[in-house]
C-alpha cells in the first residue's frame, strides 16, 4: 500500500514539477510581420511601399466613415496606425522594410474585437484595395497572410 | 469643439498601437451580419447552405460566432421536360448550428401526361435540415490545411406516395446524412469543398426512397469555385446519386454557377444545370435563384 502511495505521490510530484511550468508557460506570441519574399510581385501590384501607404489613406477614411469602426478609429492616433500597417503590410509582401510596431495581442489590448470587428475591417480593407485598383487575386494573397491573425486580434 | 479635439489627442497620444488604438469603445453590437459576403453560401436546392446542388460546411446565413443568420430563397430549375422550383428559409445559430425547411415542386408538364398522370402532374416533397460544424473555420486560418467540416441531415417526405412507390419506390420518406468539408484557399483565390451523403433517395427525393434495383449508397459531390471578386463566386459542383428504379436510370448532376452577393441581405445564383436522364431523356437548362436575408 505504501509503495503503492508513494508511486502516486511521486507521479504527483512529477506532474507538478515537470507539467505545471509547461501548462504556466505563455504560448509564444507569432511574429506580426513575418515576411513572403515570394510575395514581392504583390506587393509591386499595391505600388510598392508608396502605393501602401496612398492605400492607407484611403482606408483610414472608410474606417472612419463606417459606424461599426469609425468611432474606434476616431479615438486612434490615426497617422500612426496608418504608419504601422503600411510597414507591416511591406514587411509580409516581402518589402524592404521594417515593422516598428507592436504585436497583434498587444496591438488589440483594451479593444473588445469580435469577429464581426474583425470582419469588417477586413470588408473595408477589401474596399480600400478596390478604390485603388488592387486586382481580387492580389488582395487575397495578402488577406491569406493576415486572417492566422484573427487568433491574437480576436479576443472577445 | 476644441476641449473634445484636445481629450482625444491625448488619449491617442497615450496608445502608439500599431493598429488600433482606444479605449474599450462599444464595437459592434449588431446580433447579426457579421461575416464576409457569400463566406455562409448561398441556399442549395435542398435549403441548406452551401453551392446550388450540394450542401457546404458552411454555416447558412451572415451571423458570427455571437450573433445569428437567416434567410428565405427561391429557387427555379427548368429543364428540357421539367421544372422544379424550390423555397424556403434557413436560421444559421453562432456559426455552429443551421436549421432549414424546404418545399419542392417538380412539375411534370408533358411527360406527367404521357406517363398516364397527367399533364403538369406534380411531385411534391418537403425537407427538414440540421447542420452543425464541428470543427474549421473554412475562412480565417489561412495557415492550416484543416477545412471546415460539418455534419448534417436531410430529413425527406414526398407528398406523392401512392406515385413514387406506384414507379417503384419503397417508401415515400427518407433521410440524408452527409458530411461536408469546405475550404476558401485565399491564396489560390478558391473554394473547394467535398461531400459525402447517404441517401436513399430517387432524384433527390422526387421519385420517393429505395427501389426494385437498392435501398441506400453513400455518393459523393465535389464544388470548386474562383473568388472573381469579393462579391462574385464563379464554379461547378457535381453530384452522385444513387440509380435505384428499374424503370429509369438516374444519372449523376451537375453545374456551372455564378453567384453574386451585391450586399449582405441579396444574393442571385445563376447556372448551367444538367440533370442527366430524368425518366426519359437527358435534362439541362438553366437554374435561378435568389436568397434575401441577414
Amino acid at each position: 500500500m505504501t509503495a503503492y502511495r508513494n508511486a502516486l505521490l511521486l507521479a504527483a510530484l512529477l506532474a507538478s514539477s515537470s507539467l505545471a511550468p509547461l501548462a504556466a508557460e505563455p504560448l509564444p506570441i507569432p511574429n506580426p510581420a513575418p515576411a513572403h519574399p515570394e510575395l514581392r510581385p504583390v506587393l509591386e501590384e499595391f505600388g510598392g511601399y508608396e502605393g501602401l501607404k496612398l492605400l492607407m489613406d484611403d482606408f483610414m477614411v472608410i474606417l472612419l466613415d463606417d459606424p461599426r469602426l469609425g468611432p474606434v478609429f476616431e479615438l486612434s492616433d490615426q497617422q500612426r496606425v496608418k504608419d504601422m500597417l503600411a510597414e507591416q503590410f511591406c514587411v509580409i509582401l516581402g518589402g524592404d522594410c521594417t515593422y516598428t510596431g507592436m504585436d497583434m495581442v498587444e496591438a488589440h489590448a483594451g479593444l473588445e474585437v469580435r469577429h464581426a470587428d474583425f470582419n469588417a475591417l477586413v470588408e473595408n480593407l477589401q474596399l480600400a484595395m478596390d478604390r485603388r485598383g488592387i486586382s481580387t487575386r492580389a488582395q487575397n494573397k495578402l488577406l491569406a497572410k493576415l486572417a492566422p491573425m484573427h487568433r491574437e486580434v480576436i479576443n472577445r | 469643439m476644441p476641449h473634445t479635439h484636445a481629450r482625444k489627442c491625448a488619449i491617442a497620444g497615450l496608445l502608439s498601437a500599431a493598429l488600433l488604438a482606444a479605449p474599450a469603445v462599444a464595437q459592434s453590437v449588431e446580433r447579426t451580419g457579421g461575416k464576409l459576403l457569400l463566406t455562409g453560401g448561398v441556399s442549395q436546392i435542398e435549403g441548406a447552405g452551401g453551392g446550388g446542388l450540394t450542401p457546404w460546411a458552411l454555416i447558412g446565413g451572415y451571423g458570427t460566432r455571437d450573433q445569428v443568420g437567416g434567410n428565405a430563397f427561391y429557387t427555379r430549375v427548368d429543364v428540357d421536360d421539367y421544372a422544379l422550383d424550390a423555397y424556403g428559409v434557413m436560421v444559421g445559430i453562432h456559426d455552429r448550428v443551421e436549421f432549414s425547411y424546404a418545399r419542392q415542386v417538380f412539375d411534370t408538364r408533358e411527360i406527367g401526361a404521357a406517363l398516364g398522370l397527367g399533364r403538369g402532374f406534380e411531385f411534391e416533397q418537403d425537407i427538414i435540415g440540421a447542420k452543425l460544424r464541428l470543427v474549421g473555420d473554412a475562412v480565417l486560418e489561412q495557415d492550416r490545411w484543416l477545412p471546415q467540416i460539418a455534419i448534417g441531415l436531410q430529413h425527406k417526405r414526398n407528398r406523392q406516395g401512392d406515385i413514387v412507390r406506384a414507379v417503384g419506390a419503397e417508401d415515400d420518406s427518407g433521410t440524408d446524412f452527409y458530411l461536408s468539408a469546405t475550404k476558401i484557399y485565399l491564396a489560390q483565390s478558391l473554394l473547394l469543398n467535398g461531400t459525402l451523403r447517404y441517401t436513399e433517395a430517387n432524384q433527390i427525393g422526387i421519385l420517393g426512397f429505395g427501389g426494385d434495383q437498392g435501398s441506400g449508397s453513400f455518393e459523393f459531390e465535389g464544388s470548386a469555385a474562383y473568388l472573381l471578386t469579393r462579391n462574385l463566386v464563379l464554379g461547378a459542383e457535381f453530384r452522385s446519386k444513387p440509380d435505384q428504379l428499374g424503370i429509369a436510370d438516374e444519372d449523376l448532376w451537375w453545374d456551372i454557377f455564378l453567384a453574386w452577393a451585391p450586399n449582405r441581405h441579396v444574393s442571385v445564383t445563376l447556372a448551367y444545370v444538367d440533370l442527366g436522364n430524368v425518366v426519359v431523356a437527358d435534362q439541362n437548362g438553366a437554374y435561378l435563384s435568389v436568397q434575401v436575408g441577414f
